[in-house]
């Protein structure tokens, strides 16, 4: 188990370190001169060559390659072009904005589509079984902004429930932050609850037909306790793995909600740094997530690993011979 | 005998009425596609009025965009562009995938451990996050994002593809066609693909409705197709400011993303050709 973590963590880092390598290299073969292209058409020569000297563009690649990416593990960032402001003060305000949106969806999605999952394994092909998976199904491969466009339209332009963008205005009370959160999380958690229900569903659904819960039908135990017992426990480890992976594709989530709502998020921080082709908040944030996403997924294995040590010891074996 | 009675299969009525309605959605989308410039009533660049998100009327039935265009011929329009484009990157990420999957699976050694790690590498990154970073890098094109959008999930095919020609390589007639002395390229193409070609073709439905979706995604960004043309993608982000007014324009587009994912991805399970593996990956 250790010696499988240890192998897991190693991968992580090494995807990580190819990570920052992908991206330097992505934002250094950017068509047209940094600096130029920071300070607009207009620019005298002399500002031009103040500000490569300023970036450190005069270095060779791999230099600057080490001092990026030295900088970065101590927390230096580097400065944004358009905003010349440090990137660390403007990616930490905006992550927690997006850590709260990922944390409050992840907490009400994961009872929610887990509970939904078993409710439906219960009546097995009965017709709440159906209709769920026929929603679901739906759900899971509707697109964020087709859910997100009807919330608006319905519970913010029509009903005045809500307010259609979800501006967080520092010193607003709780119920001001709630509704202004209302509309993205609920978009991410419809989304997200479609996929755990339906993996839930196929979980239990073939742990139902292995002979342990064949046996216990058999000796009488009521249909509830075959499904919130001996399947639930045996359905914890992929459980947990598939809620690590959809925690991930959060990630992906919040690039379009945040978006539509006009969230100050990371992921909006990230798409307005790509128009204005702010590179430094650019390879800040696709590390950042990046990062996340690889711990997310890592874990992910873990749990399905800690649950399952065929897994780790298939693995082992597969190594050794 | 299976004791579990009362986990009864769907009816078999269900299946192809499912079957049904997702291949008619998705035939009618193809013929939509392929006729757009006979379809549509009005040149999509074309200002068919002076207000912006007016109602349907008898010249414009879905009604006028943020500019005062027609939005169905937009919309018609955009469907080819959306359907072309997915169609082009799904099947770059099916040559890709495939060729090299089964490859690997054929020749295993050096170059499978080589290609595996790097395709592990490629999927633990979050799929939009690349896009973003390339589209920073190289600008947005149609081009680009469809090359990612093919490079991204030529990952993923390549998993499949794999996983699928290691079941048949140790199978006998494999080791007889090797034994007659065939070459890699009769043993790959002739041997094993025709095994596989119905898996993977339900894939590549799947894999097609994840490309539009990835797209769109990119395109609703206002990082993938530049106006003044749209795919459907670009329809929602272009008209998403008429919600305010609650005008549909940028419901239209958004539903026939939906539309078309949820048919692709219907048809794949009516003819029971999901795999796992595929589900595990969005």
């Amino acid at each position: 188990m250790i010696r499988f973590l240890v192998q897991r963590l190693l991968l992580a880092v090494l995807v990580l370190w190819l990570v920052s390598l992908l991206v330097f290299i992505g934002c250094e073969i950017l068509p047209g001169d940094v600096a130029q292209l920071a300070l607009g058409q207009f620019a005298t020569p002399e500002n031009v060559a103040a500000l490569r000297i300023e970036m450190g563009l005069g270095q060779p690649a791999p230099q600057r390659y080490l001092n990026w990416l030295l900088g970065m593990l101590q927390g230096d960032w580097g400065q944004s072009i358009t905003t010349r402001t440090p990137v660390v003060t403007m990616l930490a305000e905006r992550a927690a904005n997006t850590a709260l949106l990922a944390g409050i969806t992840t907490l009400i999605a994961v009872p929610l589509s887990i509970g939904l999952g078993l409710v439906m394994s219960l009546g097995t092909g009965g017709r709440l079984d159906r209709a769920g998976s026929v929603v679901i199904l739906g759900l899971s491969a509707t697109p964020e902004f087709l859910i997100a466009t009807l919330a608006v339209l319905l519970l913010a332009v029509k009903l005045h429930w809500f307010p259609a963008v979800a501006y967080l205005t520092p010193g607003a009370g709780a119920w001001e932050t709630a509704q202004a959160l209302f509309l993205p999380v609920a978009t991410l958690v419809i989304v997200v609850t479609a996929q755990i229900a339906r993996m839930t569903r196929a979980i239990i659904g073939n742990l139902l037909d292995q002979p342990f819960a064949e046996m216990a039908m058999l000796k009488g135990v009521p249909r509830y306790r075959i499904v919130g017992q001996h399947a639930l426990i045996m359905a914890v480890g992929p459980l947990a793995n598939i809620v690590a992976l959809n925690v991930a594709y959060l990630v992906s989530g919040v690039v379009v909600v945040e978006t539509i709502f006009a969230y100050p998020g990371l992921a909006r921080l990230m798409t307005d740094a790509v128009q204005a082709r702010d590179m430094p908040v650019v390879q800040a944030c696709a590390m950042l997530f990046s990062t996340v996403y690889v711990v997310l997924i890592l874990l992910a294995d873990a749990l399905a690993n800690a649950f399952d040590p065929r897994l780790s010891s298939a693995r082992a074996e597969g190594k050794s011979s | 005998m299976n004791a579990n009675q009362d986990i009864a299969p769907l009816p078999q009525r269900k299946l192809p009425l499912a079957l049904w309605i997702s291949s008619s959605i998705v035939v009618l989308c193809i013929v939509i596609g392929l006729l757009a410039p006979y379809l549509a009533p009005h040149d999509p660049t074309e200002f068919v009025s002076d207000m912006a998100f007016e109602g349907p009327s008898s010249s414009a039935w879905l009604g006028t965009d943020y500019l005062g265009r027609d939005l169905f011929s937009r919309l018609i329009d955009g469907t080819r562009l959306t359907l072309l484009m997915a169609l082009a990157a799904t099947m770059l990420a099916h040559v890709v995938g495939d060729v090299l999957g089964l490859l690997a699976a054929a020749r295993g050694g050096v170059l499978d451990t080589v290609l595996c790690r790097i395709v592990d590498v490629s999927l633990s990154l979050p799929k939009i996050i690349v896009g973003l970073v390339v589209v920073a890098a190289l600008g947005s094109s149609i081009t680009v994002i469809v090359v990612v959008a093919g490079l991204v999930y030529s990952a993923s095919v390549f998993r499949i593809a794999r996983a699928l020609g290691r079941d048949l390589v140790a199978q006998d007639f494999v080791q007889v066609s090797r034994a007659r002395g065939e070459g890699l390229g009769w043993i790959l193409f002739g041997e094993i693909l025709p095994h596989v070609v119905r898996p993977l073709a339900a894939d590549f439905a799947i894999r097609m409705s994840f490309a539009i979706l990835f797209m769109s995604s990119l395109s609703f960004l206002g990082l993938g197709v530049q106006p003044p043309l749209a795919d459907w993608g670009g329809l929602v982000r272009e008209n998403l400011p008429g919600l305010a007014g609650s005008s549909l324009a940028p419901l239209y587009p958004a539903a026939a993303i939906a539309l078309v994912s949820i048919a692709l991805n219907l048809l794949v399970d009516a003819l029971g050709e999901r795999s796992e593996a595929a589900v595990a990956q969005k």
